[in-house]
């Protein structure tokens, strides 16, 4: 492998499969409260928050990233804050990777799981709290079983977003090796030096292999939440 | 006891009545609110006003009280069996039991064989045929630990066999378990087979609410039951069978002959529709009709429109309805206190 693929192009692999587990793994609860939020409540704001959670897909991502950096650089109002309180940098780091990617999937995210909290029918919530399930009952008996794999199908989906992300990724934490080059920063970089293009391409590969493989898995969930529903 | 007196706008109610036990009827047309009720029983509509009692306090406005539908132990049985898809047929039976408390739910195994579901049991809820999994959705709700049944029309979608099927086990629970039930219908055949009191709801309102052999054999709902449909209980005893199939039946008022075989010494609910009784001031021969029985008349009721009218007879204590025409009416001379004989054209049994 080491023949085939140069170190930094390694590292920068590994980098990007961790950073996008952080943010999947990180964005899951958010993005199963939100689409709860947005697929069963009507509240004044519905519109805003639904706006604001597809924002990222619309953005240019360069604009994305600066406002993150504007919000979560060393001097932002919420980085400064998480500094100073927590100890915790976000500028610069691979921590700040995570919350590029993260917020870069997260409509994604939210959409999938949205859909399967749709094709629930919530008379079956109804006829669970006549049988004296609570509402947290009722959402861990019914309704969570019945999109879990509509869940994981977002997750699998958001992560193959995050292990593409580019322009937020570069404009928020920059492309430093071995701290947040990940994969498609690396096949910039590769591109960027005399002789890279071979390795640019091994990595191309890699990216195409693993969109792939998500988005066949995404399918294939997204498919077993119709059938749970129908009970087969 | 069920207590129930609430008062909504949208959609309009204002209902207030008293289920003692057995099975209760909430009947009239469509529209007339009778699934808000039982909604509103269950805790699934909040009325603005009122107050639900069932052995417990379950909604009270003015005292602030409203028991979510997860502590109010109604089972409900919705119009679709509304099962849940991800569990197997054991699973759903088995659904509401954790979140009861304990002593409250009835013996799962002697529930399961009295609903037929054995067979079912290691079955997804997928290949179940309509009857099925009403049954199976029937035996959930009883297995939360239900106080009591709410059925919302549980068999309107169903055909004729199968409604006739979760009749039979309907019979069979009430019989058996002595769960009180509150039955949404507005099939007048189940509610007659089914029920011990009838709530007849129009417009949100109750019209009349009562025992249902006093209720079907009054002539004033008789435009609400349908002129069709109107008419009394009899009560009967079998007293035995004749070799041309005929059953003999004890009336209070003589002996009279069902169509049909019948358990010896059973007690009968026989149903004598007024449309199917003829009256005639002697006693009639040469006629195919068996069952005459001699009355006398206690009231006159024409109809508000047209020329037909009600007779109500007294056929020693009991109450039989018979629908006449105004002209039979003058042409017979038939008044209070005349004695008559009451040609019974077609005896169905009840229950």
């Amino acid at each position: 492998m080491t023949d085939w693929l140069p170190p930094e192009a390694l590292v920068a692999l590994a980098l990007s499969l961790r950073v996008s587990l952080w943010a999947t793994v990180l964005s899951l609860p958010f993005g199963v409260a939100v689409a709860w939020l947005l697929a069963r409540r009507r509240f004044p704001g519905h519109g805003v928050l639904n706006g604001l959670v597809h924002l990222p897909l619309i953005l240019p991502p360069v604009v994305t990233g600066y406002l993150l950096l504007i919000a979560f650089g060393r001097r932002g109002v919420i980085g400064q804050w998480l500094h100073e309180v927590l100890g915790l940098t976000l500028a610069f780091r691979w921590t700040g990777a995570v919350l590029a990617a993260a917020v870069m999937a997260f409509p994604l995210l939210v959409r999938a799981i949205r859909l399967s909290f749709e094709a629930v029918d919530p008379k079956l919530e109804e006829a669970a709290a006549t049988l004296g399930a609570s509402r947290l009952a009722v959402f861990a008996t019914v309704t969570l079983p019945l999109i879990l794999p509509g869940v994981l199908a977002g997750a699998v989906l958001a992560f193959a977003k995050a292990m593409g992300e580019f322009g937020a990724t570069i404009t928020f934490v920059a492309n430093i090796p071995g701290e947040t080059q990940t994969l498609p920063t690396a096949i910039y970089t590769f591109l960027q030096v005399p002789g890279g293009d071979a390795t640019a391409l091994r990595l191309v590969l890699l990216s195409v292999l693993v969109a792939m493989a998500a988005l066949g898995l995404s399918e294939w969930l997204a498919r077993r939440v119709a059938r749970r529903v129908r009970g087969l | 006891m069920l207590r129930v007196s609430l008062r909504h706008r949208a959609p309009d109610l204002e209902v207030d009545f008293q289920a003692p036990g057995g099975i209760t009827a909430l009947f009239g047309p469509s529209g007339a609110g009778k699934t808000s009720v039982l909604r509103a029983v269950a805790g699934l509509l909040t009325p603005e006003q009122g107050r639900i009692e069932a052995g417990d306090l379950l909604f009270d406005h003015s005292a602030r009280v409203n028991l979510p539908p997860s502590r109010r132990r109604i089972g409900y049985v919705f119009q679709e069996p509304r099962l849940f898809p991800h569990l197997s047929v054991a699973q759903n039976l088995r659904y509401g039991s954790r979140f009861a408390a304990p002593g409250t739910v009835p013996d799962a195994a002697r529930l399961i064989e009295l609903l037929g579901l054995g067979p079912l049991l290691a079955r997804g809820i997928a290949g179940l045929s309509g009857g099925e999994a009403q049954r199976v959705a029937i035996g959930r709700a009883i297995l939360s630990g239900a106080r009591l049944l709410a059925l919302d029309e549980p068999m309107a979608a169903l055909d004729a066999p199968r409604r006739a099927e979760i009749m039979t086990y309907l019979e069979a629970l009430r019989d058996e378990t002595g769960l009180p039930m509150l039955l949404v219908s507005h099939a007048l055949e189940e509610v007659i087979r089914l029920a011990s009191t009838l709530v007849l709801m129009e417009g949100g309102r109750v019209r009349r609410a009562g025992p249902l052999a006093d209720l079907l054999a009054d002539p004033a709902l008789v435009p609400a039951f349908g002129v069709r449909e109107a008419g009394a209980l009899l009560h009967v005893v079998v007293t035995g069978a004749d070799p041309d199939g005929l059953t003999r039946v004890q009336a209070k008022a003589g002996p009279l002959f069902l169509p049909h075989p019948a358990a010896m010494g059973a007690a009968l609910r026989l149903r004598v529709r007024a449309a199917d009784v003829t009256l005639a001031v002697t006693r009639p021969e040469g006629l195919s009709a068996l069952n005459i029985l001699p009355a006398t008349v206690t009231r006159l009721l024409p109809d508000a429109e047209g020329p037909g009218g009600t007779v109500l007879l007294d056929c020693a204590g009991a109450a039989l309805m018979a629908r006449v025409t105004g002209r039979s009416v003058a042409a017979l001379g038939l008044a209070p206190g005349r004695p008559v004989w009451a040609v019974i054209k077609a005896l169905s049994v009840a229950a």
